[in-house]
């Protein structure tokens, strides 16, 4: 099993390598073969652990396969921990980037840099891999580091257009602020811990508890609360929360499938991966626990209705990863890890199903992003539009499709959980559920019905795309059905993750209290039918029937009755302007002020050419000296003469 | 009596005069050597001063060497005095800073 996972994680990085380094010789197709059998059999294999950790519950395996470096008493491995949690993530990972690969064929043909991308997303592969296969604290770091790289270079694909530049730079800043905390999370663990391997900081954390660490002096903080609100930092970053979110819709500037891999299904979710991970320290903090959860609820809410005001198809869909994100994050300050990771699972799913529709509608419409110039595509792309339609429903929750099953465990659990806001989460999430669906099918209505908006040339070029990219549609539309179904039995309220999740007595009451009420998928639907979130989900679908379908003057007129709402969320709450305003002007006046008064002034005008001007000034002096006549120079050696003498008399006398 | 002491303040006498002639003269660099061959007189002072009160002939045997050495010396001097007249046209000390760098 050891060497399993060793071909599972090394596959992709071979296939990127090639594909990087002889991506010349080897060709177009031969890029896109190396990468997608390194992929494939990434995949076969990772669905062969998954049968043998999950299904036939062999013991986890968790081993050390090399040490990088032994110093002070502490050791950093490089080793596996493959348990349920795992397996169930490289299965997720593996699956979702081998559609992406196959898509990427058709969307990605007429690029010049097609090599290079399939280099990169394979070694995104390699790097999600990594993260999510590490059994200890400093490996996680380094998957977690790697798609940060490699989601810097995707974003910047398309490096000649100053937006993507803009875009990846934006990314990797904000991640950086967040893996910066994570690093301090990371750093305050080993202090505390001694070892940065996750069985050995798992058994020492309830020790922990109640112990206090001062930072500043005579204010004693939680230890325990601290790592875990540090490590969530990080988890902010990668998994897109208010206020580390600005980046994600940004990422739009990157190719659609990589927005599909890295953005919606697999990157985005490190976070929610690495908190259940952690399971056992959040689970030790309420108060880290309630942050988790208010976060999480105001990310879900709030930006799904910057969802409701965007018109690039791309930016729709990333906000509404932002909400769903929201929503998973919910999820764990609940603890509901497992209703976290259902979601996270049965989200990769549509989401990636989403966007790859939605880039299946930019091929068609040769590159054209604004909804508002679509319309009718129903008639020209059947299979992108029913995959559109399976995806949307997974989104909003429609009984039976996977996104209702998790979604409805979410708001389930938030609605028993005794943590602190779990009030203001359930309210968060339900509402969420309105605005999901109606910017889910205002999209669709926009898209796909509708009289056309297009100019006449492109309709008259519409078509539905080809094999290779409507082959990974109906590969994903498949478990964005049916997924929800079969998993949530085992998922949520049987012993699916086994040890890989701690929940302490407490905080597993709601999940109890909904597994005793569960009597089978069916019964659960029909229960999800007479609830809130459905009759939400239905208003916010018909909401957008109405007014994108009967009325499409009435969106306008509602706008401009509402306009400083309208302003608010056009200007996203400000974040961005206030990022580039106080951190990205601050910088720029600090570093202006350094390199004029710094620079300009101390170190050029002061040390540089002050050092020169004085040697200059005293030069002038001794030039004076030097006056080309021989009494002078006879005359100071006599003085010099003198001198020596005075001093030697003075000196024999005394 | 003459005791050496007078002798001595004879010779220092004469060596701060030819001090001051190199370093007041600015106009003629003929007093400027004049000045150096009575520097080297005064020295001969001295000489022959402590040669006559040490009852030691070594000294005047010195002076004799020196006076040589400062004929020769004032013959070159001369002679380089005289190209120096012909290539510039003046013997004014005032003139000659070539030396300055």
């Amino acid at each position: 099993m050891k060497e399993l996972c060793l071909i599972i994680v090394l596959a992709p990085l071979v296939g990127a390598v090639l594909a990087g380094l002889f991506g010349r010789s080897i060709g177009r197709a031969g890029a896109h073969w190396v990468t997608i059998i390194g992929v494939g059999i990434s995949f076969l294999l990772s669905a062969h652990v998954f049968q043998q950790v999950v299904l036939n519950d062999v013991e986890p395996l968790n081993t050390n396969l090399y040490t990088w470096l032994d110093t002070g008493g502490i050791s950093f491995h490089v080793g596996f921990l493959i348990d349920e949690l795992t397996a169930t993530m490289m299965v997720v990972v593996t699956f979702v980037s081998l559609m992406v690969h196959v898509y990427t064929i058709g969307y990605m043909h007429e690029d010049p840099g097609y090599q290079r991308f399939f280099s990169y997303i394979s070694l995104f592969t390699f790097s999600m891999l990594m993260l999510v296969m590490a059994n200890n604290f400093l490996q996680l770091f380094f998957g977690w580091e790697a798609v940060g790289l490699v989601s810097y270079l995707l974003i910047g694909f398309w490096y000649k257009k100053d937006t993507a530049i803009y875009a990846n730079l934006k990314a990797f800043l904000v991640n950086r602020v967040g893996d910066f905390g994570f690093l301090l999370g990371i750093a305050a663990v080993l202090m505390v811990c001694g070892s940065l391997d996750y069985a050995t900081v798992f058994q020492a954390a309830p020790g922990l508890v109640g112990k206090t660490v001062s930072i500043i002096d005579g204010h004693e903080w939680s230890l325990l609360t601290l790592i875990c609100l540090l490590l969530f930092v990080g988890a902010m970053g990668k998994s897109a929360q208010v206020p580390l979110h600005v980046w994600l819709p940004d990422s739009m500037e990157g190719p659609t499938p990589i927005s599909a891999l890295i953005h919606a299904a697999t990157m985005v979710t490190a976070g929610i991966f690495m908190v259940s991970r952690m399971s056992p320290l959040f689970e030790l903090t309420e108060t880290a626990l309630s942050v988790v959860l208010i976060i999480g609820s105001i990310t879900a809410f709030f930006m799904g209705l910057l969802g409701l005001v965007q018109n690039d198809i791309k930016r729709v869909v990333a906000y509404s990863t932002l909400s769903q994100l929201g929503y998973m994050t919910v999820a764990l300050g609940a603890s509901a890890y497992s209703a976290a990771m259902f979601h996270l699972m049965t989200h990769a799913f549509f989401k990636a199903l989403l966007f790859l529709a939605a880039g299946s509608v930019i091929i068609g419409m040769h590159h054209e992003q604004d909804m508002r110039k679509m319309g009718g595509l129903r008639k020209h792309m059947p299979i992108t539009w029913i995959t559109s339609l399976i995806g949307s429903l997974a989104l909003i929750g429609f009984p039976g499709f996977a996104g209702f099953f998790s979604k409805d465990a979410i708001i389930e659990a938030v609605k028993l959980s005794s943590t602190p806001g779990a009030q203001i989460g359930y309210y968060a999430c339900l509402f969420g559920v309105f605005i999901t669906a109606l910017y889910s099918f205002r999209l669709y209505f926009m898209v796909f019905h509708g009289k056309g908006r297009m100019d006449h040339h492109t309709e008259e070029h519409l078509h539905e795309s080809p094999a290779v990219v409507w082959v990974p549609l109906v590969a994903l539309a498949i478990p964005s059905v049916v997924i929800g179904a079969i998993a949530i039995q085992p998922m949520l309220f049987g012993d699916y993750f086994g040890a890989s999740i701690f929940i302490t007595e407490a905080h597993a009451k709601g999940l109890h209290h909904m597994a005793e009420h569960f009597h089978g998928v069916l019964p659960f639907m029909l229960h999800g039918m007479m609830q809130p979130p459905f009759w939400f989900a239905m208003a916010g679908v018909a909401t957008a029937w109405y007014l994108y379908m009967q009325a499409p003057h009435l969106p306008a007129r509602i706008a401009a009755a509402l306009r400083p709402l309208q302003r608010i969320l056009e200007a996203k709450y400000g974040f961005d302007a206030f990022n580039e305003m106080f951190f990205a002007g601050g910088a720029r006046g600090t570093g202006g002020l350094l390199w004029r008064f710094g620079d300009v002034r101390l170190i050029d005008g002061l040390l540089v050419n002050g050092s020169a001007r004085l040697v200059g000034w005293f030069s002038q002096l001794l030039r004076g000296v030097q006056s080309g006549y021989l009494y002078h120079y006879a005359f100071a050696m006599i003085v010099g003469l003198l001198a020596l003498l005075a001093v030697f008399v003075h000196k024999v006398i005394a | 009596m003459l005791s050496l002491s007078h002798y001595l303040i004879i010779g220092a006498a004469l060596f701060c005069l030819s001090v001051a002639g190199i370093f007041i003269n600015r106009k003629n660099v003929i007093v400027l050597l004049m000045c150096i061959e009575l520097m080297l007189l005064a020295v001969n002072m001295n000489f022959i001063a402590f040669s006559h009160f040490n009852q030691d002939i070594a000294g005047q045997v010195f002076v004799f060497f020196i006076l040589t050495v400062a004929a020769a010396e004032s013959a070159i001097g001369l002679a380089i005095l005289v190209v120096l007249f012909r290539n510039r046209n003046s013997i004014n000390v005032e003139d000659l800073d070539a030396m300055k760098g």
